[in-house]
């Protein structure tokens, strides 16, 4: 079991989460390898659908930091260092994007050049929709994260042994820019490699939905990290049910965001009822698909946001758990919905979902776990530090 | 002249708040505590529940989506039925937008209102307000007020309760009407 040292927020023993994050993450990503000689059409959509599900969620804990800088928050910044190590996990992503530039011809329609020569509107995007470019903008992308991810996570790192209050001020400079290239490489990132599956077809606010569903997610991974800490014992009245109170808040806020962005890139296309969009929704109802939009309606958004409602709900351990739990497994269900119906018309869930899902998941998590315990648990000279202990709702 | 209460002056926030969990504890259902800023912990310390806004709230916006939705499926499958781009005339999609913007509307209403009421707003004249002291809660004041309505209220004993846990110019708030 891990330790933490409740002066100083130092590490004192890492405990087992990293190795058995890192097994995790060998085991189950050598068994998705070994699928992919198998089915390597299914490896790819699945190992696809794995590292959405993960980025999403990381690039949530990217933005997380930078949303706390920009605004001064306060009650956050306990939670910070946590994030901030979250992201660190970008470069593990990184090396995930690798196997699908080796399956560009299995997963983009628009990469066949004799596809794209027999038709006139691929032609016309091959400007942009060519495997060089792709494969540039995704370094791009991954380069600008990264480089955020370090930026932030040293200079906070740097002041919890300077205390020098002009880290703050800088960080805030750089996340104030950073949030506005992370706009522009998420939505970019969301078209090329979810959108772009069905080239034919575009949604301008597809970016926005992706995000929001990412950082919901990291709202709740990092509730679930926090009472896993405290049912450790660690962060023992740093991290109180004050902060779980916010997270649920959030929790509740974002799932309704979600919602809201998802209906109205439905209603309008519903609206408009041309063939070339409405076929993108289709696909997502006849087979089987119903169920699993019915299932995103339902436990994606409804639940949530019927439970999360009630103040007593949002300050009870265990009932966050469990709506974050849900909220974890329905974004994981909502990367298959935006992937899966590209490829075939039935629902075909593989082992090589689950076993993407839990093979980078494990890496994400012990390059995590790493770059947390390698420092101290919370910005332990951060100017409003005081304050966000004593945070009260 | 009426006797409407009796108010006293404390030294400083923290006091205030010990001062506030005292009157609590002495049984005191009707006072009040003032002060030029928030003070975090002082609903626990008054003893005070949970507003019940937030249910005004969710009735309201809930009557509002059934209105929105209501309306809506009753003028297009019955009252003036109208086939609009092939839809059919129970497109339930096409009523979301106005079901959540009613939604919104009736729950704004319900939280304005509902404040308004639960405060007995609006009011011209508090008697509170015959008091000298009342001035200083928005300059350096931390007040308490026990009304004189309150079970437990006896001018003596509350003056000296009052003395009792830290007040100061104790005032018995007096005025007409």
């Amino acid at each position: 079991m891990a330790a933490l040292d409740s002066q100083t927020y130092t590490f004192t023993d890492k405990g087992r989460f990293g190795v058995i994050a890192l097994g995790t993450g060998i085991v189950f990503t050598a068994l998705t390898v070994v699928g992919a000689f198998t089915d390597s059409h299914m490896f790819f959509a699945s190992w696809l659908t794995s590292f959405a599900f993960w980025t999403t969620i990381v690039l949530g804990a990217l933005f997380f930091v930078m949303l706390q800088h920009v605004t001064a928050a306060v009650w956050s910044v306990v939670t910070r260092r946590a994030a901030e190590a979250l992201a660190l996990a970008l470069p593990v992503l990184l090396l995930c994007f690798i196997p699908l530039t080796f399956g560009m011809h299995d997963l983009f329609h628009w990469s066949h050049a004799e596809e794209v020569a027999a038709d006139h509107v691929l032609a016309w995007k091959a400007p942009y929709l060519n495997t060089t470019f792709f494969i540039v903008r995704g370094l791009v992308f991954f380069a600008v994260w990264i480089a955020l991810a370090f930026v932030l996570h040293r200079r906070s790192v740097a002041q919890d042994t300077d205390g020098d209050v002009a880290h703050t001020y800088a960080l805030r400079k750089i996340s104030a820019g950073g949030i506005f290239a992370f706009a522009f490489t998420v939505t970019f990132a969301a078209f090329d490699w979810l959108m772009s599956l069905n080239p034919h077809w575009y949604s301008t606010i597809f970016g926005v939905y992706v995000f929001v569903g990412g950082f919901l997610t990291c709202m709740a991974v990092l509730l679930l990290i926090f009472q896993m800490l405290r049912r450790q014992g660690m962060l023992e009245g740093v991290v109180t049910i004050e902060h779980f109170h916010d997270f649920g808040r959030l929790l509740f806020a974002f799932t309704v965001f979600w919602a809201y962005i998802g209906g109205s890139q439905y209603y309008l296309i519903w609206y408009a009822n041309v063939p070339e969009e409405t076929v993108w929704f289709l696909a997502r109802w006849d087979n089987g698909w119903k169920a699993v939009s019915m299932a995103l309606i339902f436990l994606h958004f409804l639940v949530p946001f019927l439970t999360l409602l009630f103040y007593r709900v949002k300050r009870n351990t265990v009932l966050l758990r469990t709506i974050a739990s849900l909220l974890v497994v329905m974004h994981f269900v909502d990367m298959f919905w935006l992937v899966m119906p590209t490829f075939g018309p039935g629902v075909h869930f593989s082992w090589m979902h689950l076993t993407s899902a839990l093979g980078i998941g494990g890496l994400v998590m012990w390059m995590f776990w790493t770059r947390y315990t390698a420092h101290r648990a919370v910005p332990a000279s951060d100017p409003k530090l005081a304050d966000s202990i004593a945070h009260r709702v | 002249m009426k006797t409407h209460g009796m108010i006293a002056a404390f030294e400083n926030p923290a006091v205030l708040l010990t001062a506030a969990a005292r009157v609590r504890d002495a049984g005191y259902q009707h006072f009040d505590c003032h002060s030029p800023f928030p003070i975090h912990g002082m609903d626990d310390a008054m003893g005070l529940k949970r507003s019940p806004v937030g249910y005004i709230v969710g009735g309201m916006a809930a009557l509002g989506a059934t209105i929105g939705f209501g309306l809506q499926t009753w003028v297009t499958t019955s009252a003036y039925p109208l086939v609009i781009s092939g839809k059919p005339m129970f497109s339930w999609q096409a009523y979301i937008i106005i079901t959540f913007a009613l939604f919104v509307l009736f729950g704004a209403f319900g939280a304005v209102i509902g404040m308004f009421r639960l405060n007995r707003l609006p009011r011209l004249h508090h008697p509170i307000f015959y008091s000298e002291l009342i001035a200083k809660a928005s300059d350096d004041g931390f007040l308490i007020s026990i009304e004189a309505d309150d079970a437990r209220f006896d001018e003596e004993q509350t003056r000296a309760f009052l003395a009792s846990i830290g007040g100061t110019n104790i005032e018995l708030v007096r005025g007409e009407g």
